[in-house]
């Protein structure tokens, strides 16, 4: 039954059996989209003609590498902006509101940590038009009355970055109210007992604590940000993120160019995703 | 001593109550708000808006619309249990039956993909699927396929993309309830006799419900509200619901038309969810938590 237990030799081995299907079943398409970026050929397929790097660097003019395609590389400068942005506001704003949930009491306390949950229950596509639909009216409110056109309540930079910071930060004010949890306050009253104020406490004591979860809760949130799809759809102006991009490219079929992009992009999240766990398991 | 402490704490409530307040009800309340509101407007002059329950008459008159609505739905159920019998084995296998060593391991392999973007993840089955994809050249070459067949735009491919891109949502919290149930619970059952499906039953489920439940319910949001993987890898006739809410917001420009789809789709996954935590008896605080 478990591993301090007897167990028939037919038990074990279905096991395995189930095991390595499983990981084969999890790995083969990634590996696949790899090892097709090394192609020397114009579709992302087999047969293999050969080693080539060109799909990353080559020049042209039948193999644009990814270092030399302007559009795809635009995307990418859209994507990389949007996602500094959303993960510098969700960190700081994520971090504040589990401070608020852990270490406040206020009236309505529980409506409002339930309210901080919902975007996660709430599918990304609604996120995204519900954001839309409201940035319209205000903006639409602001012109008429007012007379004054706020350019940034169309689609665009900064509505792709409220869509994904609206989500986002409950992920990340999640990671760090974890480690805030854990966090032993008696340390708050003896920084007290010796002349602190609350801010220097927070700042010298609290937030030195909180370091690795917030580093943690930012490299989620940059991740998030660079992946999203469904909240951007909706939101996205010319400017089109990296996902958007290659949507149409995956749908439509393109050359092996995108394997490169994925083999980047799945090298990168790998490494970021293996760091935070160890510097995560690291500190406790 | 104690008044200033209680006069400073005032102080960093209202600094750290701002962001918060500002965040959920701008960019969550009033929006949700806004989109009830549209979906029973008219696509009339923006001045002269006029109410009506046209725009969910049209849900309810077009089979088209209703049909993909339960479709969706059905499908996002019928993934979230086959995710459900895929991890439980494999996460138990991970946390108890696996060696201490390869244990560590395997929790950190079986990660890896949890990083990566969806877009990427149905990628990889298109071109592993595809008509002129891997699988195709290899079943060519082994003589099981005598020409080559499209393994893409069908069902059962569909379903299998949304088991793949869904199911670490639901390793992740089994992994960490199963680490948690002491091995010694289900020693003291075999001791006593008691079968494996008997030990499943009375013990393993009971205590691994809260992540089976916080796993099916980020596995049926992201299902339900996926777009990417219906899409690509789904048959033409084979709509998916947030596909719906996409053509009338961006190709027909029917916003009202478009918010009442959207509506009705957070009506449906937030039931759902309800449903489930009350047949379960579980606390939504607890299973987010």
């Amino acid at each position: 039954m478990i591993r301090t237990l007897p167990n028939s030799t037919s038990y074990k081995a279905a096991y395995k059996l189930f095991i390595v299907l499983f990981f084969i079943f999890l790995f083969s398409p990634i590996i696949v989209t790899m090892v097709l970026a090394f192609n020397n050929s114009m579709y992302p397929s087999l047969p293999w003609q050969g080693f080539t790097w060109k799909w990353f660097f080559g020049k042209g003019p039948d193999k644009i590498g990814i270092f030399h395609d302007a559009a795809n590389l635009r995307s990418i400068y859209s994507s990389i902006h949007v996602a500094i942005t959303v993960t510098i506001l969700s960190t700081i704003v994520g971090t504040m509101a589990s401070f608020l949930f852990e270490h406040e009491d206020f009236k309505f306390k529980g409506t409002l940590y339930f309210l901080m949950l919902a975007p996660l229950v709430i599918p990304g596509v609604i996120l995204g038009i519900s954001i839309l639909l409201f940035a319209n009216a205000v903006g639409t409110f602001f012109q008429n009355v007012l007379g004054i056109d706020l350019q940034f309540l169309g689609p665009g930079y900064w509505l792709v970055v409220f869509g994904q910071f609206s989500f986002i930060t409950t992920v990340v004010t999640m990671t760090v109210s974890a480690r805030l949890k854990k966090f032993d306050r008696t340390l708050e009253d003896a920084a007290y007992n010796l002349g602190a104020n609350k801010f220097q406490v927070i700042w010298f004591i609290t937030l030195k604590y909180l370091r690795p979860s917030i580093a943690g809760g930012a490299a989620i949130a940059f991740l998030m940000s660079f992946q999203n799809f469904n909240t951007t759809l909706f939101l996205v102006g010319s400017n089109a993120t990296l996902p958007i991009k290659l949507f149409t490219q995956v749908r439509d079929g393109s050359t092996p160019v995108i394997n490169a992009i994925a083999f980047i992009l799945i090298l990168v999240s790998s490494i970021i995703a293996v760091t935070t766990l160890f510097t995560g398991k690291k500190s406790e | 001593m104690k008044n200033s402490k209680t006069h400073k704490i005032r102080w960093s409530l209202i600094i750290f109550i701002t962001p918060v307040l500002l965040w959920l009800f701008l960019l969550i309340v009033f929006p949700q708000l806004e989109l009830l509101k549209m979906s029973f407007f008219g696509t009339g002059l923006p001045g002269k808006a006029n109410f009506t329950f046209a725009n969910y008459a049209a849900f309810f008159t077009e089979p088209i619309y209703w049909l993909t609505f339960v479709r969706t739905a059905l499908y996002s159920i019928t993934v979230t249990l086959l995710v459900l019998a895929i991890s439980l084995p494999l996460t138990f296998y991970i946390t108890k039956i696996a060696k201490i060593q390869t244990q560590g391991f395997l929790t950190v392999v079986v990660l890896i993909p949890f990083w990566i973007s969806e877009l990427i993840q149905v990628y990889g089955w298109m071109i592993l699927l595809r008509e002129s994809g891997i699988l195709n050249k290899f079943l060519l070459s082994l003589g099981i396929f005598k020409q080559p067949h499209e393994l893409l735009y069908n069902n059962v491919t569909m379903l299998m993309g949304l088991v793949y891109i869904s199911m670490l949502f639901m390793i992740v919290p089994l992994i960490g309830v199963m680490q948690s149930l002491d091995d010694s619970l289900i020693e003291a059952a075999y001791d006593l006799g008691a079968k494996k499906i008997t030990i499943w039953k009375k013990i393993i489920i009971p205590y691994v419900t809260p992540g089976i439940m916080s796993g099916s319910i980020l596995v049926f949001m992201l299902v339900l509200g996926s777009y990417l993987t219906p899409k690509l890898m789904g048959g033409k006739n084979a709509l998916w619901f947030t596909e719906q809410i996409y053509n009338s917001m961006i190709i027909y420009f029917n916003w009202n038309q478009g918010a009442a789809f959207g509506f009705l789709l957070l009506l449906l996954s937030s039931l759902i969810i309800f449903v489930a935590l009350k047949i379960t008896r579980q606390d939504f605080r607890k299973v987010i938590k």
